[in-house]
């Protein structure tokens, strides 16, 4: 499956400057891996021991993984990937 | 340092009395490039808490996708302290990841009077800028050509 990956501001000393970026999977987790591949030192930005980094938010769709089965969560052909940072804190 | 209209500073410090006890937090989006906040977002506070904010994933989805589209930028990230002054706490700082923008902190500890302040926050470094509130941008000194 290829889908195209929305890459936030933060993350985009690793992807040369790029907005959007193609890469392939059948799960949220290959398409990670995929795009480790390609743009190294980007899946430590987005996976924390096996589950999504907290600081974070990555959507399939319209969809937050968080909801939807995580980095298990299914890629269809067509599918966008949307990388947020979460935007958080508290005293 | 933030050049803001005072308007929008009494639309954050209204919203932050609004939800008071419980933080508040929104956005002052801007054209891309510009530096200058425009559009006022009041974002919902998922944890609906006096000692944490999180912008709700689904609207801060919607809200980034409609500022891609008008070409704007978060210019302005801001919550409120509650009961603290408005200094970036450690939790805040982990979490900044729009080395661009300014996050303003307001405090409303005192019933009387608020407290806003200004930062820059990048690779966990906070940078305290001064904040100049104006009744209109000058179209000629400020920010970029549209």
């Amino acid at each position: 499956m290829t889908v195209s990956v929305s890459i936030p501001t933060i993350l985009r000393t690793h992807t040369g400057g790029e907005k959007r970026v193609i890469a392939t999977g059948d799960t949220l987790q290959a398409v990670i891996s995929d795009l480790e591949s390609n743009y190294s030192g980007i899946s430590e930005r987005l996976v924390d021991n096996g589950k999504l980094q907290r600081f974070v938010n990555i959507y399939v769709n319209d969809e937050d993984v968080r909801f939807s089965g995580g980095l298990d969560t299914e890629i269809n052909d067509g599918d966008t990937v949307t990388i947020l940072p979460a935007v958080a804190g508290g005293r | 340092m933030l050049v803001i209209r005072a308007d929008l500073v009494d639309a954050i410090v209204s919203h932050a009395r609004a939800d008071h006890p419980d933080e508040a937090c929104g956005v002052i989006a801007g054209p891309d490039g510009s530096d200058r906040p425009e559009r006022h977002i009041p974002m919902m506070n998922a944890e609906r808490s006096p000692t944490f904010y999180r912008f709700d994933s689904g609207e801060q989805l919607k809200v980034w996708r409609q500022m891609e589209e008008a070409d704007e930028a978060p210019v302005v990230i801001y919550h409120s302290h509650t009961a603290t002054e408005a200094y970036p706490s450690r939790t805040d700082v982990s979490y900044a990841a729009e080395p661009d923008a300014h996050y303003v902190l307001v405090s409303t500890r005192d019933p009387d009077s608020h407290e806003l302040r200004s930062y820059r926050i990048a690779d966990g470094v906070v940078t305290e800028e001064p904040v100049t509130v104006v009744d209109q941008y000058d179209s000629v000194c400020q920010g970029a050509p549209k």
